[in-house]
């Protein structure tokens, strides 16, 4: 041991200088000699270096933390720190609260709406609207069958005496309006008035894409009637307005009511009203009057199967198609001038003055 | 980008010399310049004040050991050599505490560094051991030790304080110290 430590000494000694010359030399020769000496020496030295830079590390750490002391980081890391946009910030910094109140929210939400059975009712209501829109469809395809089939249909009423429609007098002296499609392809048409007179007529006029066409009554049996009890109401009628027809979609005069609902016609024909009111097919030509007796359409049966929905051309369309009959086939010249008596009267009153100029249309064809 | 203290930033060449010369100054000024660009560094890309404290001053003794060994040549700015250096730090800090996402926000412009960060950390890892033996060894062979082998004390002031009858028992002592020491480190893996 002691003699470990005498050469740690000397090697001490050597490696500080501290040696007179002769030492030196001496020590050098014994370290040229002796590998193990050599090594101890270079150990020693590595060594106690370790200790002296771990030393200087330590210092050189202390040092700088004396210096990072002196430094306010925290308003440097606030200066340097990227600020992401506040909306960012502010889910970094609150989203559990943010999660649970947008929980909270949509189970209260959901609460509120099945205990006022809200979803319920929107189901029901969704419900509806399909069922509304597939009876849409249904009366869509019905009325493509109908306008397919009405040649067919004409061939199936070949037995005499099948009314068709409605039609009204335009004149006192025997013009009578009714819808195009009644009397399409029609070998002969009759008219039948309410007393049960039928009468031979001739189609003078028809305008298809109005669906308008005007009859002359040719029957030599035929009396002109008395002043018209209505006029046509040419300016546009507006919503709501109560209407009311009457037609023969039987034997029988039928009244038909409702409302003036739209002011286009069907897909927003502007031709046409619309007007709330169950008519039958045998309505189709029939007039459309107001509250106060002035006809302000000509219904056109083709449509009243659809949901209530029944359309009637306008007042105008049917005037002008009354200009535009050419003048060479005409007999007598067509007065439509009335004068409305029916203003003041009760419906059933209105009715009655109304129902002799109101015809069943018959068509005959092979 | 980044935000210099414009008063006192001490030239590369004014660094070199004032380390080698011990500078505190310089050593001050050095810090306190470049400190706010890899707290930048550090704080947005996923560390905290401590990590930038870190890796800085891990950085800044890296540059102080080049420096005082006489090897450092500066072939940059040393502004980016700095930042080259805490960066390659903090990718292989981040990797390690698995926060590194593949992607880093820079700030300056920087170099590769591999090799340097690696020679330091082989040192660190003795230093380390160093720390550790000398913690293990007790008093008052630490003080003893500390005095003689960092502090440059003679064995006659070591004498003094330690209330040795006399230098030789003080050198006995500090040799066993040393011998334990030695075996301390070594033991270490």
């Amino acid at each position: 041991m002691s003699e470990n430590n005498q050469l740690t000494e000397t090697i001490e000694r050597y490696l500080n200088g501290e040696m007179t010359k002769t030492e030196r030399a001496q020590f050098e020769e014994l370290r040229a000699r002796d590998a193990d000496v050599n090594a101890k020496v270079a150990e020693h030295k590595h060594f106690t270096n370790l200790i002296k830079q771990y030393g200087e590390r330590l210092e050189l750490e202390q040092r700088l933390n004396a210096i990072h002391d002196e430094i306010d980081v925290h308003t440097l890391e606030d200066e340097l720190m990227i600020h992401p946009s506040w909306i960012v910030r502010m889910w970094r910094n609150h989203h559990s609260k943010i999660s649970v109140a947008a929980s909270i929210a949509i189970f209260a939400a959901l609460c509120t709406l099945f205990f006022t059975g809200y979803l319920s009712n929107k189901q029901a209501n969704y419900g509806r609207l399909v069922g509304e829109i597939d009876k849409l469809k249904t009366g869509q395809n019905k009325l493509q069958v109908t306008v397919n089939n009405l040649p067919l249909q004409h061939q199936a009423i070949t037995n005499p005496g099948n009314f068709r429609g409605t039609g009204f007098a335009i004149s006192s002296n025997g013009y009578i309006v009714t819808d195009n499609h009644v009397i399409h392809n029609a070998d002969s048409v009759y008219v039948q008035a309410a007393d049960g007179k039928s009468y031979r007529t001739k189609v003078i006029y028809t305008e298809p894409q109005n669906d308008i066409a005007i009859l002359e009554i040719t029957d030599p049996s035929f009396k002109p009637l008395g002043a018209l009890p209505y006029i046509f109401k040419k300016a546009e009628t507006d919503l709501g307005e109560g209407v009311f027809t009457i037609g023969y979609p039987k034997d029988n005069i039928v009244l038909g009511t409702g409302f003036l609902t739209s002011s286009t016609g069907y897909k927003g024909d502007t031709t046409q009203y619309q007007i709330s009111a169950l008519l039958d097919y045998g309505h189709s030509g029939g007039p459309l009057l107001d509250s106060k007796g002035n006809i302000i359409g000509i219904v056109n049966g083709k449509q009243t199967r659809v949901e209530g929905a029944a359309f009637a051309v306008k007042t105008s369309y049917l005037l002008k198609a009354i200009k535009d009959i050419p003048a060479d086939s005409l007999n007598k010249p067509i007065n439509t001038s009335g004068k409305n008596v029916m203003a003041g009267l009760t419906r059933p009153q209105q009715i009655k003055k109304l129902e002799s100029y109101v015809f069943m249309v018959r068509v005959y064809n092979q | 980008m980044s935000k210099e203290l414009n008063s006192g930033v001490p030239t590369d060449s004014e660094v070199i010399l004032g380390i080698l010369n011990n500078s505190e100054n310089v050593l001050k000024r050095l810090y306190i310049a470049y400190f706010p660009m890899i707290l930048q560094l550090v704080i947005n890309n996923n560390g905290n004040a401590d990590d930038a404290k870190d890796i800085y001053q891990e950085a800044i003794i890296v540059l102080y050991n080049k420096v005082k060994t006489g090897d450092f040549e500066l072939s940059s700015k040393l502004k980016t050599y700095i930042y080259s250096i805490c960066r390659r730090l903090w990718l292989k800090r981040l990797t390690q505490m698995n926060r590194y996402g593949g992607d880093i926000k820079d700030f300056q412009e920087y170099l590769s560094v591999d090799d340097e960060t690696e020679k330091n950390n082989e040192r660190d890892i003795q230093f380390n051991k160093m720390g550790n033996a000398l913690q293990l060894l007790g008093e008052p062979c630490k003080t003893i030790i500390e005095d003689f082998y960092i502090n440059n004390r003679s064995m006659q002031e070591i004498c003094e304080n330690f209330g040795y009858t006399n230098a030789d028992n003080a050198k006995t002592q500090k040799y066993k110290c040393l011998q334990r020491l030695k075996k301390l480190f070594f033991q270490q893996k």
